[in-house]
């Protein structure tokens, strides 16, 4: 290898060697410190599986047993520790096996690289042995893309896919690189990308906006905070507990939200939307400031948008200027970074503790503590629920685990009862709801924050999507600790089916293999738990354990989630039976 | 009225990549809006790239299409412009037998009424075009119709806006 050094236009001295795009691709990750990467070789990318082979030292590739799981691992990764995720996989089947992946992180806004081999440039359009055209597959749900022909385009590609992915409201990127360009040869140094001209990714924090908000603050009776994720994006957990605690704002979470302020802080009066809980919705139309942070008004959150807190003035802080207005017209928006805006608001903002207004909270919440939530995680009749099993795991855990879910009741459950002493420990598939998430994520995380306990709950179906990751776990031995809620049905849909459908349960119903067993063949250590009594005893096990652990529990068949608020129903119609 | 359906002029400035324009109709696609004409080209500034989209919508709507237009990585700026806002172009080509010109006297009445312009002539066809308004085209298609029409067709719109594009100040801007 010959190492030369070229005098650049800058008069600085840049540092160049000679060597191949696809050394120069584990190189550029190097430079943006990745440590670990998840993925599955195939033809187009086996040059850069040779050199990975070469750096392993530097670079550890963790090899899923799926494309679609190296994207949630590099997914869960992302969640846990706020760094990039990157997963990396083959042309053709392997590069569309990761849209599913990608899309989840679109809409959730998780910053992924993926970086996929391509055929050869000159057989490009030519349907050439696993030829897919990635780039115009994961246009739609990429928030940016690329594909590189020639070696020397390589590192800036990637320089800026690792800044566009991380930067202002962070997203997954593509860079589809075709094997020519990772053998040809060329003069490499790597710059970090830290500007690109008609990318504007935090807009500036308007004082006048921020001084209208305080005012407005100020001036509420009744005013409400529903945050989101940008809470946790820009980590501005601290600033939004001074802000609830210095204005005695009773304050709400979004599903990904979730854990930004802890469980136990007593403004933190639960989950939004669809599942979540009695007050936050009911009182969502009747506060007369609704301050939204880092929050987009999923359609799951708001119900009919016609019915959604019409008598409140709103205030958006949003770092996505698209996001403002596009559901919920906003009377004031505060564009920016949610930790710049709100530490510039802070100081704005009067002391207050509005007690009659939080108690309107509290008295909400003993009608749901009566109606649903004593039976969800205390129940008495035959059966176990979902909610005590949340409910164990959090005894057992302290409420200091990472609760990594997939999508269906067990989701809900698990939102609505885990409890959060830590920042970045709510993992799920929100926007995009995509069963088969929760176990390879939990490899990711687990990955990530070795050092963190991550319990990954799935249900029975969405288990099944993705379970062959266990090979994963065991092959890296991720501690993971994965629990099933068996139901033996895919329950989300049978709920709607007997709410909406005249109970025509069409094809939810699960005849479902030997669960433990599985396990056990991937040489996890694997329990099952049938009664009630032996639910303790099982859940202490396997957060003792040292090693990943599956534990099974048979769950009631029809149970229901609720409160609910149906499909298309105003907030305020909230049901909870 | 913003809840009104009218016609709009959509300019984005943007870097000039491959697939951007793909990741622009994606927009449109997405949410089942029907471009009526797309037009890119060169721009004022070097290596600027600006397309124009034509699409039927309320303001609403639009603002909030372009709010997803500039949230794409290499888009510079999106405007959007009533029609009554803009001086805007459109080209129309009109391809008929040359024997036409001579036999039927109306043909060159309809050429210079309408101000249109002769492209070429052979001894086969000759070639007329036709800028301007969008119904200025079509009154002239309508009109020259009846005595057969070989080939026509119609480009997308142009437009330069009334007001002022500081697209130099904003790049400038990014550049600091």
């Amino acid at each position: 290898m010959e190492t030369q050094t070229i005098k650049s236009t800058e008069n600085t001295t840049k540092i160049t060697e000679r060597i191949s795009g696809s050394e120069a691709i584990v190189k550029c990750l190097i430079e943006e410190e990745v440590k670990i990467i998840y993925g599955y070789p195939g033809g187009a990318i086996m040059p850069v599986y040779d050199e990975l082979y070469k750096y392993q030292n530097e670079i550890h590739h963790v090899l899923t047993r799926h494309e679609q799981g190296a994207t949630h691992s590099a997914q869960g990764f992302a969640r846990i520790s706020g760094k990039v995720g990157v997963a990396i996989a083959t042309s053709g089947p392997g590069a569309t096996n990761l849209i599913t992946g990608i899309a989840d992180a679109q809409i959730d806004s998780t910053p992924m690289v993926c970086i996929t081999g391509q055929v050869p440039s000159h057989l490009l359009g030519s349907d050439a042995f696993q030829e897919t055209d990635i780039v115009g597959i994961s246009t739609p749900v990429t928030k940016w893309n690329c594909q590189v022909t020639k070696a020397a385009d390589i590192p800036a590609a990637i320089a800026k896919a690792f800044y566009i992915a991380k930067s202002g409201r962070p997203g997954p990127v593509l860079v589809d690189i075709t094997k020519d360009a990772q053998f040809e040869e060329f003069d490499f140094s790597y710059e970090k990308c830290t500007k690109i001209r008609s990318y504007n990714p935090i807009p500036k924090t308007d004082i006048e906006a921020v001084k209208e908000a305080a005012k407005l603050i100020n001036s509420a009776k009744k005013p409400f905070i529903i945050w989101g994720q940008g809470v946790i994006l820009s980590e501005a957990e601290k600033e939004l507990i001074a802000l609830v605690e210095k204005a005695g704002i009773p304050a709400a979470w979004t599903i990904l939200g979730a854990s930004a302020i802890p469980t136990s802080h007593p403004l933190n009066v639960g989950m939004l939307g669809m599942h979540g809980n009695y007050a936050p919705n009911k009182l969502t139309n009747e506060c007369d400031v609704l301050i939204a942070i880092g929050m987009r008004f999923d359609d799951r959150v708001t119900g009919d948008l016609n019915k959604y807190a019409k008598q409140a003035k709103v205030i958006h802080f949003e770092i996505d200027p698209a996001e403002v207005s596009k559901n919920v017209k906003a009377d004031i928006a505060v564009l920016g970074d949610a930790k710049t805006s709100l530490t510039a608001i802070l100081p704005l903002i009067q002391e207050n503790s509005h007690t009659a207004w939080h108690q309107e909270f509290k008295d909400l919440y003993e009608i749901e503590y009566n109606k649903v939530i004593k039976n969800d995680i205390h129940p008495t009749k035959e059966g176990l629920t979902m909610g005590e099993v949340i409910n164990e795991i959090n005894i057992q855990s302290k409420g200091e685990a990472a609760i990594v879910t997939d999508v269906g009741q067990h989701q809900m459950i698990a939102c609505r009862y885990a409890d959060f002493n830590k920042t970045k420990s709510n993992i799920t598939s929100g926007g995009l709801g995509t069963m088969g998430f929760g176990l390879p994520a939990a490899i990711g995380a687990k990955m990530a924050a070795p050092e963190r306990e991550v319990v990954s709950i799935s249900g029975d179906g969405g288990y099944q999507m993705t379970l062959q990751e266990l090979g994963t776990i065991f092959q890296q031995k991720a501690a993971v600790k994965v629990v099933v809620l068996n139901n033996e049905f895919l329950g989300m849909v049978r709920q709607w089916q007997q709410l909406f459908f005249d109970k025509r349960y069409a094809s939810t119903e699960m005849i479902n293999p030997n669960f433990v067993a599985i396990a056990e063949a991937y040489y996890l250590k694997a329990r099952k738990v049938v009664e009630r009594a032996d639910l303790k005893e099982a859940v202490k096990e396997m957060m003792e354990s040292k090693e990943p652990y599956f534990l099974e529990v048979r769950v009631e068949k029809e149970g229901n989630v609720f409160p609910m608020v149906p499909s298309g129903a105003s907030v305020a119609d909230i049901r909870l039976e | 009225m913003d809840t009104e359906k009218q016609l709009h002029a959509i300019s984005v400035y943007t870097e000039n990549n491959i697939g951007l324009l793909n990741r622009i109709s994606a927009i449109f696609q997405r949410r089942h809006i029907n471009i009526e004409s797309l037009n890119t080209s060169p721009s004022e500034i070097d290596g600027v790239s600006k397309f124009t989209i034509v699409v039927n919508m309320n303001e609403v709507g639009i603002k909030k299409i372009i709010g997803q237009i500039e949230k794409q990585v290499e888009v510079i700026k999106a405007y959007y412009h009533g029609l009554d806002e803009i001086i805007y172009q459109i080209a129309g080509l009109f391809k008929i037998k040359s024997e036409l010109l001579f036999e039927e006297r109306q043909i060159q009445n309809i050429i210079k009424e309408s101000n249109a312009r002769i492209v070429t002539v052979n001894k086969e066809f000759f070639v007329l075009e036709k800028s301007g308004k969008k119904e200025e085209i079509v009154d002239l298609y309508e009109q020259l119709a009846p005595f057969g029409i070989m080939q026509y067709t119609r480009s997308g719109l142009i437009s330069v806006t009334k007001d002022e594009m500081r697209i130099t100040d904003l790049l400038a801007k990014f550049n600091n």
